[in-house]
């Protein structure tokens, strides 16, 4: 078996594989250290981070759905200091990158962060722009391309290291919300975050969950994420990290022949706790059988 | 250490419960029962594609020599009923041990074990456990289980149930209260009800008391943040995760609303 390469470059930062971890699904790691060699991952992007500790939504949380499940956590996170001490130096410990996933109610709340982590030992910072946006009754940033390209080009001026920019697919065209990030200077995008969704349990006749509202992933989301990360790997030039139900390599290496760079693996954890390694070795097998020297070689194939 | 395995299902059948509801598994997974204890709860799979979330159901009993776990879960949802189904020497796949279990302390003489429903079996490996003076009071809807294995264990077994058709009429606490049963220390598993009110009268005696809690969950290993529940922090609160942090938790510390 000759040595492939699945090496990766996401602005000036190269992962050993494209395989990652979803923000919000893989905690900062250690929670699934039992089950997985951290070091085997490309990357672990952590749970969103906010300047100070977010309190979330009310349980329930979480409603399984066909497929896939809906979560309110609501961003739940005990603040950006706490992850400076506490998960950078357990990171640190693996030979991985680390995509520091940062969210904000406002602006200022974003930047707080983004200056917090100047000079902080992290490789990348994805900025997740499905927060509500409180000074505008909580309508999410990234719906709007005007709101994107502000915030984006706002936080871009603090960042000391590359930024990513994770869309919301709750949107008309994703195409225009990826060119207005871009445009706002992102060194890269990763879609999607989760779809807007709500279950009612009949016999109680009242939603699952507290919020009412969620958002959805897993498996059932897969074929519209396939479909945004194709429409938007069309249309700009950085690198687009895909995700949205992967489960299996096969699912990895749809999204890569759609053009993605890397993917991500969220809801998959929860159903198997080994999948980012299953996916990594799956994608080596892959590259084995069809003989694929380079990654490069089968991405973005799809006209 | 937390693993997933692919269990052998060695028994799996109704026992009893209002309308056959109840049922009794037992399973070979030595790498889970060599680490685990009471109070614990593992993450069972249905594996379906359409059920991608592991049930979190709590260890009945553990017999660590023969790498054994039982569990008493009810029949009551697209997961549970999968696993009704399930025969010896089928396989199923679980995660665990998960949370933290109960807390025990050894210098304790007297203790008093409340379950309500379907939150009784965890009780029994607990009332195994523990040493010294031990009255459980065990709550049913209507018709009981695990009765008699919990005899072989406490000192005294008190039954209650809703309707009053084995016990006393009333639920375990009502029942507790009457009986003013003595004690140091109060374990518990039940609805959130029935371990509210539990609550305020361990406050009023001045008894600690340990209760088990029930949230949704996804990844059930502390992950997701989906499983949280307020819990007491000076004069705020916070949210705690069921899965890690729990699901046992001080009743003194519990915002139950
Ligand atoms: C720590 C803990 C220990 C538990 N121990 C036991 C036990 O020993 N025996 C037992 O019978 N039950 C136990 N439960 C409840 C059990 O998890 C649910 O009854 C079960 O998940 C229902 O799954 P289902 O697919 O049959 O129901 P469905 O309603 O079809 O499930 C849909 C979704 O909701 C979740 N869900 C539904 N009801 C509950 C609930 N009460 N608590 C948490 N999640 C729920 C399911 O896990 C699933 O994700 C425990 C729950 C927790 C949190
Ligand atoms: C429980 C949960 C929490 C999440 N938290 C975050 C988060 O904090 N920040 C973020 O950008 N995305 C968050 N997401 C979205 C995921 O990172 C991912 O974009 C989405 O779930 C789709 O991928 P999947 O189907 O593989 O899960 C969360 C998803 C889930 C299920
Ligand atoms: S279920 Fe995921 S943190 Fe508790």
């Amino acid at each position: 078996m000759s040595k492939k390469n699945t090496k990766i470059k996401i602005a000036s930062v190269e992962l050993k594989n494209p395989v990652m971890t979803a923000s919000g699904t893989f905690g900062s790691g250690r929670e699934y250290s039992d089950f997985v060699d951290l070091n085997r991952l490309g990357a672990i992007v952590v749970k969103g981070v906010a300047d100070k500790p977010w309190k979330g939504n009310p349980s329930p949380r979480i409603a399984e759905v066909y497929g896939g499940m809906i979560n309110s956590v609501g961003l739940q996170n005990p603040g950006v200091e706490h992850f400076i001490k506490e998960d950078i130096p357990f990171l640190r410990q693996f030979d991985t990158k680390i995509i520091v996933n940062v969210c904000g109610h406002s602006v200022e709340e974003y930047i707080n962060v983004v200056k917090r982590l100047r000079g902080e030992d992290i490789d990348l910072i994805e900025l997740n722009i499905s927060c509500p946006n409180v000074s505008e009754g909580g309508m999410a940033f990234g719906t709007d391309k005007n709101m994107v390209n502000m915030v984006v080009g706002e936080v871009k001026k603090y960042a000391d290291k590359p930024l990513i920019v994770k869309l919301s697919p709750n949107v008309t065209d994703i195409t225009e919300i990826a060119k207005a990030a871009v445009d706002g200077g992102a060194d890269a995008l990763s879609l999607i975050n989760t779809l807007s969704a709500m279950k009612i349990d009949i016999y109680r006749r009242k939603p699952v969950l507290e919020r009412k509202i969620g958002g959805m992933s897993g498996p059932a989301i897969k074929p519209i994420a396939v479909r945004m990360v194709y429409q938007v790997c069309k249309c700009v030039d950085v690198p687009v990290i895909g995700m949205g139900g992967i489960s299996n390599s096969e699912d990895a290496i749809e999204f890569i022949m759609a053009g993605a760079t890397g993917v991500s693996i969220g809801t998959a954890n929860f159903n198997n706790p080994y999948v980012t390694m299953e996916v990594i070795d799956g994608i080596e097998e892959y590259m084995d059988k069809y003989d694929i020297q380079d990654l490069s070689s089968i991405r973005g194939i799809i006209d | 250490m937390k693993t997933v395995v692919l269990a052998q299902v060695l028994s799996n059948k109704a026992i009893s419960g209002d309308i056959g509801d109840i049922y009794d598994m037992t399973v070979k997974a030595p790498q889970i029962a060599d680490n685990a204890v009471a109070g614990q709860f593992v993450g069972i799979y249905a594996d379906r594609d359409s059920l991608l979330l592991p049930r979190p159901i709590s260890i009945c009993e553990i017999e660590a020599d023969k790498g054994i776990l039982r569990f008493v879960y009810q029949k009551i949802g697209k997961g549970t009923e999968y696993f009704s189904k399930l025969k010896a020497c089928d396989s199923i796949k679980i995660l665990g041990p998960s949370g933290n279990g109960y807390m025990l302390n050894d210098n304790i003489s007297e203790h008093i074990i409340v379950g309500g429903g379907i939150g009784i079996p965890p009780l029994l490996e607990l009332t195994k456990r523990l040493k010294g003076k031990k009255s459980a009071v065990l709550g049913f809807r209507s018709s009981s289980f695990l009765v008699d294995e919990f005899k072989k264990y406490a000192d005294d077994v008190y039954i209650a149930s809703d309707d009053g058709s084995v016990g006393f009429k009333g639920n375990a606490v009502e029942l507790l209260k009457s009986l003013k049963i003595k004690g140091k220390m109060i374990y518990s598993c039940g609805p959130r009800a029935m371990l509210r009110s539990l609550s305020i009268y361990a406050h009023q005696e001045g008894i600690p008391c340990q209760v088990s809690m029930e949230e949704r969950m996804a990844c059930t290993i502390g992950a997701c943040v989906g499983c949280s529940i307020k819990i007491k922090n000076d004069d705020d609160w916070i949210y705690k995760k069921v899965c890690k942090d729990g699901p046992v938790f001080d009743s003194e510390e519990v915002i139950w609303e």
